[in-house]
């Protein structure tokens, strides 16, 4: 069980804005922290990590204080064992890849939770490689398990897969799954791909200048309610080009890319980049638009 | 006249004696300077810098009034501990760890300064302290900073020559350096002693360094 009630000013990049958040997790749950760049949900990971100090507000983990500012509490981040998967890996580049997970033991002779991990992770034959001979994946992973051989109460993840193609985001999905499964961690994932929001979390969390707008499952945050019951895929603008009166518009859903016939109202402020829900009514495909 | 070995030998000391000095005071102080942000700190490195602008003379002038058992730190140190820096070896290595400290200290900064600040962060998360996050992170990740420090305080403590004359005179066995042992003996015209010194100096400078360099490129390989 985590509580996470914070209040902080920050500067963002249209000015200062005030982050509000009341958050409350249940053990073993996959969260989704979902937004904007700047919405927060970085600095959120920061101060459950104690790297960032909530100006009020307290951060409570199994019943165990690790913020107050009532009570002038604040853990370092030392004391508060959690996970932290950075976004760009933050591996120590002068140790190969056995000493970095080495370097996250708790009891030091406890090699053999190394060597497991090692197994459990697939990196057996890279271990006595140096990170900069890695790729970007074999990096992602090294950095997931050191992480988890610290036995965190709460894995923090920062958009850890954004650098990779893929492939290997869909591989190094299904193993962060896994782990999930096999140490029932709790995890607080920051990410910017809905299918990625699908696939790992079971709640996701909409931040929007700080606040928390829509908290629920993917499904609801993400599906208009009137849509609900319709046949519906997420999809990205690719090219908007004039087909006499209509518009025909690129879309990439998944890895695909597809051509639809649109109107002008549903083009209106449509910009390639823009995601989009394409859904169908009768029998005719339409888009709308979601942020 | 046989050939005098003492001076030669007596730089060598008191560059390493000066060196692991640095080492002790350059390393926290460089961390200080790279990761504090107190206000005063722009006065601290101002003050750590002026060996590198200031003439010798006038910094050997002032450390020799200092020192002077006339003044109030000189006599009190020579009261208390039984210490008398000017004119003496102790003296030369009090002041050539101030001329020298810019040498060790920027070197160190720049490495500091340079590593991503999200090593130290991941290393506190992974419930390490300030200390073994220094010793075992940082530390082994700015080597070639910590070598040029290192080389550059040693090459610039045996170059040493004004300071040295101003605070240690030139006593023979004490205080007198290769680098005023060369001056004493063109001044004698006595060239061919002069140049033997100035040799040696030559060839263990350029061996020091062209090691440096050597060692550089590998340590930069293997990061």
């Amino acid at each position: 069980m985590i509580e996470l009630v914070v209040e902080k000013s920050l500067k963002g990049v249209t000015g200062n804005y005030q982050l509000d958040v009341d958050l409350h997790l249940a053990a073993g749950e996959v969260v989704a922290l979902f937004g904007a760049s700047g919405a927060g949900k970085s600095t959120l990971l920061r101060m459950l990590a104690g790297l960032i100090s909530p100006s009020r507000g307290y951060i409570k983990v199994d019943n165990v204080l690790w913020f107050d500012s009532a009570k002038q509490i604040c853990l370092p981040p030392q004391k508060r064992q959690v996970g932290m998967v950075f976004q760009d890996y933050s591996l120590f580049p002068h140790l190969n890849v056995r000493d970095n997970l080495r370097f996250a033991l708790v009891d030091k002779k406890d090699l053999k939770a190394v060597d497991a991990m090692l197994v459990l992770t697939g990196l057996e034959n890279l271990q006595d490689r140096f990170p900069a001979s890695l790729s970007g994946g074999q990096r992602q992973r090294v950095a997931l398990a050191r992480a988890m051989l610290r036995r965190p109460r709460v894995l923090l993840l920062d958009e850890p897969l954004s650098a990779l193609d893929h492939a290997m985001r869909t591989q190094l999905q299904d193993e962060i799954l896994a782990l999930h499964r096999r140490f029932e961690t709790t995890i607080i994932l920051v990410s910017h791909d809905l299918a990625e929001v699908f696939k790992m979390a079971q709640r996701v969390c909409y931040l929007e200048n700080g606040k928390i707008r829509e908290d629920g499952s993917p499904l609801k945050v993400f599906s208009p309610q009137h849509l609900l019951g319709r046949w519906q895929v997420h999809a990205e603008v690719l090219a908007i080009v004039p087909l006499d009166m209509l518009w025909s518009v690129a879309l990439l859903i998944g890895n695909q890319i597809t051509r639809i016939v649109a109107s002008t109202d549903e083009v209106q402020g449509l910009n390639p980049g823009d995601k989009v829900l394409l859904f169908q009514q009768a029998f005719h495909p339409m888009l709308i638009k979601i942020p | 006249m046989a050939f005098d070995w003492g001076p030669l030998f007596l730089t060598f000391k008191l560059a390493a004696m000066v060196t692991v000095i640095l080492w002790v005071i350059g390393i926290p102080l460089a961390y200080w300077l790279a990761h504090s942000r107190v206000r005063w700190k722009t006065l601290v490195e101002t003050l750590v810098s002026m060996p590198l602008v200031l003439p010798p003379s006038v910094l050997g002038f002032y450390l020799l009034l200092t020192f002077s058992p006339n003044s109030w730190f000189g006599s009190t140190l020579q009261r208390h501990l039984g210490i008398q820096l000017a004119f003496s070896f102790s003296g030369l290595v009090v002041a050539s760890v101030i001329f020298s400290l810019p040498f060790m200290v920027h070197p160190i900064q720049a490495g500091f300064q340079s590593l991503p600040l999200a090593l130290q962060e991941a290393a506190y998360v992974l419930g390490k302290s300030r200390r073994e996050t220094l010793l075992r992170v940082q530390l082994p990740n700015i080597k070639p900073s910590l070598l040029s420090g290192t080389v550059l305080a040693f090459a610039h403590t045996i170059g040493e020559f004004g300071v040295v004359l101003m605070i240690g005179g030139d006593l023979p066995g004490t205080t007198r350096v290769a680098s005023i042992a060369i001056f004493n003996e063109v001044e004698a015209l006595n060239y061919s002693a002069a140049n033997l010194y100035a040799m040696v100096l030559f060839g263990i400078s350029f061996t020091i360094l062209l090691t440096v360099y050597v060692l550089n490129k590998k340590l930069l390989g293997t990061l």
